[in-house]
Formats: structure tokens, sequence, C-alpha cells
């Protein structure tokens, strides 16, 4: 981990029908961590995420990638939204799903080739997919889904990584295995946001954690502030959680 | 067939192929109720621009038609986002409102104008021939089928041109948005596509059942593959074949047209409902019962395979025993006899060593939680299926 600051968001505020959601929320993210976000329901943990990646139009406040807003820098980014928000009906299949990833660089009317696919059989190879890359996405088990999801997002080859609970509906080899993919983008320089809930994993998993419920209650190093302090004025009142470290 | 009959079924299966593309997006979408809204809500477009050129076939007018259906969605949209009434209810009240001013500026210019609703709602194919495009003296065909030709041609270079933007907007909204490829602009495309195909398709088949020409093909297509670009070229092929046959039929039964075509439609939606390979209702059914005899089949070779003592495993006790209906132990023994997985001495059953390993493997499989694999086995280790 360096100095260098990833996500710089000041100020922001999210609204859905003039209700906050997200209040005030200034936020550092430096380049190279691991970092959970966690929060109860409602907190607006997927939210913060959408309001970063342009998808949400927040009311007040800036948002910085590496220094410039979003939309300059979409390509420093990857995306990985919760396995519910798409119909897993929808007639395609793994490899076609993974060879999305790459329509961000292609940009508008251009079609993906060679190259684009090459990239997503490697990227299918990484999640130990590839024997699956003609399946029908609806034919995958949960698992199987994230893992097409991850690969997906790892062929768009990003600076930054955010992912919208990717463990929800998973076996626990599948979680292993992401987790271990997450484990190595980081090795490798990058930035990862993960939206999560299972508060027990966390110190196992991720080094740095924010703590959210519609306002921000705490960011930094898991070893510092994952605490019953934090998880009490997050989650409400007495909030005991055995934390091992 | 005459040059009128060529002419017709040219002009049927270009607005069937017409209406396939956009209805095929709007099928995956579940925005197949839209279609309903917007082929009603342009009446009012239709009738001003009319009432503006007289001319049921003007640029102006399908323009007019295209905004009105248009402003539908947004005003659907704009309802919903309100929360206070779901996107099912925010449509029922946003297209009988526009649809509603149209038949009042008709009633009220009936006299002065030739359009009626008749017309409007269930178009006729037949009179298409006769209103012909002339340019110069020259006789360059129905006016309707340039119309149509027209609107299909700019349909298919869209489709060409923004297939992958189409593909990644409908599968996941939010990941089109992130990489920058607007989905709002994807959306308001397919939805002006939309309407100015139904206004295209309306001279032929009318306001109402231009809805059938959307849906059903691609809903009948949904049925039979997976792949996006078969699911496109099955509903092409549907629409333009019931088109055909409709056509055929109202001449043979000298009925309506477009009632036919779009009976045709649903008497193919509901043969491959029936007899599709893999979604079909038939074959579901068959693949249910199918996994009820194989997991009794389980059932069975696990309480063989927990059981030395000999009284549990007579062919008689198995009766009383598993509690089964005599017909289904029947068949469950004469499955696993078949598939050698079993023998029988004296009416005592006992695995054999191909029934003993696949025992041991299934049971394996169900313990570690990967139900899915058993299906891998059977296929390795049956020799007739249930």
């Amino acid at each position: 981990m360096n100095n260098k600051i990833a996500v710089q968001i000041d100020d922001l505020t999210v609204a859905y029908n003039y209700k906050p959601v997200l209040w005030d929320i200034d936020l550092s993210i430096p380049e190279g961590v691991l970092m959970a976000i966690v929060g109860p329901n409602g907190a607006g943990k997927s939210t913060l995420i959408k309001s970063i990646l342009d998808i949400i139009k927040p009311i007040a406040g800036s948002i910085q990638i590496y220094g410039k807003p979003y939309k300059k820098q979409r390509s420093l980014v990857a995306y990985v939204p919760q396995k519910g928000s798409v119909d897993w009906d929808f007639p395609t299949t793994a490899l076609d799903v993974v060879m999305m990833g790459t329509y961000g660089s292609l940009g508008w009317i251009k079609r993906p080739g060679q190259k684009e696919k090459k990239a997503s059989l490697e990227a299918l190879e990484k999640v130990g997919m590839l024997a699956f890359k003609n399946r029908q996405i609806s034919q995958l088990s949960g698992g199987q889904q994230q893992r097409i999801f991850l690969a997906r997002a790892l062929v768009q080859n990003a600076s930054i990584y955010f992912m919208d609970e990717p463990f929800q509906g998973v076996d626990a080899t599948t979680e292993k295995a992401i987790i271990n993919i997450l484990k190595e983008l980081r090795k490798a320089g990058k930035t990862v946001i993960v939206v999560h809930h299972d508060l027990q994993t966390v110190p196992e998993y991720f080094d740095w954690v924010t703590f959210l419920n519609v306002k921000k209650i705490a960011t930094g190093p898991v070893k510092d502030i994952f605490n019953d302090d934090n998880l009490t004025k997050t989650y409400g009142i007495n909030y005991k959680v055995s934390v091992q470290q | 067939m005459s040059n009128a009959q060529i002419e017709i079924q040219l002009i049927a299966s270009m607005v069937a192929i017409a209406c396939a593309i956009p209805g095929t997006f709007l099928v995956l979408r579940k925005m197949a109720l839209i279609t309903d809204a917007i082929s009603h809500s342009i009446l009012p477009g239709i009738v001003i621009g009319f009432f503006i050129t007289h001319d049921l076939s003007s640029p102006l007018l399908i323009i007019l038609a295209a905004a009105s259906g248009v402003i539908t969605v947004i005003l659907v949209e704009f309802i919903q986002k309100t929360g206070l009434v779901k996107e099912d209810t925010a449509i029922g009240l946003v297209f009988p409102a526009l649809f509603s001013i149209g038949i009042i500026l008709i009633a009220q210019n009936a006299n002065d104008v030739h359009l009626d609703v008749d017309a409007v709602l269930l178009g006729e194919l037949a009179f298409a021939p006769f209103d012909r495009l002339i340019m110069g003296g020259t006789d360059l065909g129905p006016k309707s089928l340039w119309i149509i030709g027209t609107i299909l041609l700019i349909t298919l270079g869209l489709l060409f041109t923004f297939f992958k933007e189409l593909k990644v907007s409908t599968f996941d909204a939010g990941l089109a948005s992130a990489l920058g490829l607007s989905p709002v602009v994807i959306h308001y495309g397919l939805m002006t596509v939309s309407s100015i195909t139904t206004v295209g398709a309306f001279d032929a088949v009318g306001a109402i059942l231009v809805i059938a020409l959307m849906i059903a093909p691609a809903a009948t297509a949904y049925l039979l593959t997976n792949d996006l670009k078969k699911m496109l070229s099955l509903s092409v092929f549907f629409g333009v074949s019931s088109a055909i046959t409709g056509y055929w039929v109202a001449h043979a039964i000298d009925s309506s047209i477009s009632g036919s075509m779009t009976t045709v439609l649903g008497l193919v939606f509901l043969a491959v409902y029936l007899f599709a390979p893999n979604k079909g209702l038939f074959s579901v059914l068959y693949r249910q019962k199918q996994q009820r005899i194989e997991v009794s089949l389980l059932t069975f070779l696990l309480h063989l395979s927990n059981h030395k003592e000999k009284e549990e495993r007579h062919v008689k006790h198995l009766n009383e025993h598993i509690n089964w209906q005599k017909v289904q132990s029947k068949s469950v023994l004469d499955l696993a006899l078949k598939n050698n997985m079993i023998k029988i001495d004296d009416d005592i059953v006992s695995l054999t060593k191909k029934g003993k390993k696949f025992t041991t493997k299934a049971i394996d499989y169900i313990i570690t939680n990967k139900n899915s694999e058993i299906e891998n086995i059977k296929d390795r280790f049956f020799l007739f299926r249930g």
C-alpha cells in the first residue's frame, strides 16, 4: 500500500425521492487496499458503489477516480453488480457474458474480435470456468454465475474493482476461490472494494474496512478500526461480534 | 398468384420482420405490455398528422405517431417514478387517456375526414395494393410497401450497428451504464423504433394486432433457443411464415387477413409451447416423470446397500417397506434390472458390482451437495433411462 488515493469522495449526498440514503459522505480509498464496505440493510452500500460508477446521480458532492471524474476514468474501473440484478434466463452463454466486459474498451459500435475472445477465455480459465464457456447461463449454479461475473470484471483489466456482494448465495469452495483471486488482484497493486455482509470473515479477507449506515461511521485498516465500538455505532445498540485477529 | 397477392404477402412479410426485431428485445426486457400501450397511444399522433396532411402514409404522420409513442413511455416512467403506483398501473393509466383523445378527435371530425376507427384498429391489408406511389407518371408499387420497407431498412441498420449495445443494456443495464454505453439512449432508441414500426405496421394489421406480431414470434423463439442471434432469426422466421400462412388462410376462408395472421401466430406459439424440445410442456412433464422414477430407483438402491438382512431385501417386503404402490415398485425393479444394477436370487434382491459403484458415487454427491453431478453419473451408468 502506498499513499496514492484511488477513490476520493467529498460531501456525497444521494437521495431517492428526496429521501437521503447517503448523507454527506467523505471517503478516501488508498490505492492497493482490499476493502470491505459493511453496514445494515438499507445503509446505502450498493448506492455508494453505484454513485461512484455514475449509475446513480448524486444530489451533492464530488467523486474522483485518481484525481479525475469517473467519466474520464472508465477504463480504470471494473464493476461486478449483484448477481440477482440480471435475468439469468437471458439467451446467452458464459463466454458471451464475459466478453461483455470488453465492450467498455471497444466503445460504441465496434464489435469484439479475436483479441477480446482470447482475453475472455483467459479470464474464464482464471476463475476455473473454461469448461463451461459454451454453457447457457441459466444452466450454471449460483456459484458458477458469480465466477462468470468475476471473470467479466477481470477481462476489463482495470485498476479498481467494485463488487456488490460477490459472496451472496455461493458455496464455500467458490467463496474461497473468489477471495483468493481478490487477494491476487491486491498483490498486483489493484484496489478492490467489496460490499460485504458476513462480519465474521472481515478480518480474514480484508485489510481495509468502511462502516456505513447512511452516514460514514468509520474507515481505515481492519486491525485498527474493526471493533465492537464501530460495529455498535453502525448496526445499533450493543452489537457484539467475536473478532479473531 | 396475381400481382396484388404477391404485393400483399411482401408487405405482410416485411411488417413481420420489422416487428419481430424490436419485439425480441421487448420480450427479453419484459416490456411486452409497453407495446400494447404504444400501439394504442399513437392514435392521437396519427389523427393529428392526418388532419394536417390528409394522407395516411405521409412521413409527418409517422413522425407525429412515433412521438406520441415515445411520450407514452416517458409518461409511464414518470408516473412510475413517483412511487405511488406500479408499472402496470401506470401503463393502464396512460394509454387509454391518449387513445381516447384520438377517438374524440376522430369522432368530432368524422364528417370532414375519411378516417374510421375500424381501419385504425384492425387495418386492412387487402386494400394496401390500391394506394400506389406514383412518381413522374411511373408506378413504383404500393405506398405501404415503401413505408414499411424504409422502416425495415432503418431497423436492420440499427440492429447491426448497435447489436452489442442492445445486448449488454438488455442483459445488464448497470454494467452498460458503468461501461459508458448509455442504457438510457438504447432504451429510448428501442422505444422510438418500436413506435415507428407500430405506425408502419398498422396499415397492414391495425393497432391491436401489431402487438401479436411483436410479441408472439419472439415468445415462440424464446422457447426454442438459448442464443440471442438465433432467437432473432427464429422470431423473424415465425413472423414471416405465420404472416404468409395467415394470408392464405384468410384467402381460403374469405376472412380478415390480420385476424388470420394473428390466429396462425397464436397456433404456432401453442404448438411450440407444447412440443419444444427442452422448455415445452410435454418435454417438461416427461422429464419430471423420469426424475421421479430415477429418484425412487436411487432410494431403492440406497435401501439395498444399507441392509444386509435378507428379510429387508425380499421382493415382496420392499412393497410394504418403502411404502410404494405396486406399479411403482415394479417399474423401479424393472429399471434397476435393465440397467444391471441389481440381481434377484429366490426373490432376494442384491446389488451388483455396478449397482454398488453407482450407489456409492450417488451418496457421495448427495452428501457433498453436488446434486447437479448426479445427472452426469446417470449418463455414464444408465443403459436405459426411467
